[in-house]
């Protein structure tokens, strides 16, 4: 018999089905002992998400470049089709069953975060005629306070798309790319993701503190 | 990329289930000090409109005055289990619900010598939506308080638009806050 691909767990690793201490337990315990089953092509595959996998990685940092520890990250995003799991939208390209499409995430001490996720397809969005939203992926920041929350998105490089965009074209032209994430071949996980680079910079603090404080 | 502020984009239609998966937000649990209270925040558009796809967070001081943050270094009691952020989705009617304390009064730190004195009790409010391309940032204050008259950043408005910023207290006791992006009762907005 060939060997199984996974390894069976030692004994003494997991609980056991029926802990009497645990009152929902005997109700709902098998009595009678698992049959072995080799492992088949049934047990061995499983469900992925579709699309091109990605790392997006960076770090959350104040306009000083001092990073912002401990920020909570939170992204949202389309399937590789394009489509959104949300009832909202009606855009006739395929759900993923397996791909929800929300991540949240605190950075690190040094505010670098990370997500492993797919590359968003494009959207028609019916803004004009053949409109479609450049592939991206939206952020929500809490930096240290009130004043420096940011709700944002990320593209991608050299997306055709960027160009005919009324929402990413909404920013002044001179700070427009600081939406693009960077290709980040460093960071690519051979043979199974390519990853992106974006920094976020949230408001930076005065250098001087209020005039008086109170209390 | 990296040098200068990352710029805003508009949330979209699509937070929802990620940022949010409610129409109302309960800020206080059992035995947190102070007046319960409950809010409902009512969004619409220029042309008065109900925006029923947008996001509503509140911040606020506990019911004595005092911020949950470090930078609020006064001594002041801090709640057990009240951090004073909350976060609901408008529903079909434009409304997002809160039920939260009363916050207390807060410094006014501007102005030197002859300033300070303290701020009426506000919450502050930030609104996002679809076609809303940078946070809205607005505050929430009560109408009938004693403290308004005094408030230094009531101060700063127009009188004729200060009343965007009052909620009303409705038959239920709701303490009920329109809140225009536009049109002609538009709300009033700050840049803190
Ligand atoms: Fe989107």
């Amino acid at each position: 018999m060939a060997q199984d691909l996974y390894r069976r767990p030692a004994p003494g690793q997991h609980p056991p089905h029926r802990v009497d201490a645990y009152k929902s337990t005997p109700g709902r315990s098998p009595r009678k002992p698992a049959v072995a089953l080799p492992q088949t092509l049934s047990e061995i595959t499983g469900p992925r998400l579709l699309g091109e996998r990605l790392v997006v990685h960076g770090r959350v940092l104040d306009e000083d470049g001092k990073p912002v520890p401990k920020a909570l990250v939170e992204i949202w995003q389309c399937n590789a089709a394009g489509r959104y799991h949300h009832p909202g939208d009606q855009h006739d390209a395929p759900l993923d069953p397996n791909f929800y499409g929300g991540g949240r995430a605190r950075a690190d001490d040094e505010g670098a975060y990370q997500f492993v996720t797919i590359k968003p397809g494009a959207y028609p969005w019916k803004n004009h005629h053949n409109a479609w939203r450049p592939a991206h992926i939206h952020f929500s920041l809490f930096g240290p306070a009130f004043a420096t929350r940011l709700i944002t998105q990320m593209y991608f490089p050299n997306d055709p798309l960027l160009a005919f965009d009324p929402i990413y074209n909404s920013v002044p032209e001179g700070a427009r790319s600081r939406l693009q994430a960077s290709f980040d071949l460093e960071a690519t996980r051979p043979e199974w993701a390519l990853a992106y680079r974006f920094d976020i910079v949230l408001r930076g603090r005065n250098a001087i503190p209020m005039e008086d404080e109170h209390g | 990329m990296a040098d200068g502020l990352t710029p805003s984009q508009t949330i979209g239609p699509f937070y929802w289930g990620t940022l949010v998966s409610s129409y109302r937000a309960d800020l206080a649990p059992l035995g947190v000090a102070g007046e319960r209270i409950e809010l409902a925040l009512t969004l619409r558009d220029a042309e008065g409109a109900i925006i029923s796809d947008g996001l509503l967070e509140i911040w606020q001081a506990n019911s004595h005055g005092r911020y949950n943050h470090p930078e609020d270094r006064r001594n002041l009691p801090l709640d057990a289990g009240f951090e004073g952020f909350g976060r609901a989705s408008t529903d079909a009617t434009g409304t997002a619900r809160f039920a939260t304390v009363r916050p207390g009064p807060v410094p006014w730190p501007h102005g030197g010598m002859q300033g300070g004195g303290l701020q009426a009790p506000h919450i502050n409010v930030s609104v996002f939506a679809r076609g809303v391309l940078n946070r809205l940032a607005t505050r929430l204050y009560f109408d009938g308080d004693p403290a308004l008259a005094g408030d230094p950043v009531l101060k700063l408005v127009d009188p004729a638009r200060r009343g965007t910023l009052l909620a009303k207290r409705d038959a239920e006791g709701v303490w009920c806050l329109p809140i225009h992006i536009g049109g002609a009762h538009e709300t009033v907005f700050f840049d803190g």
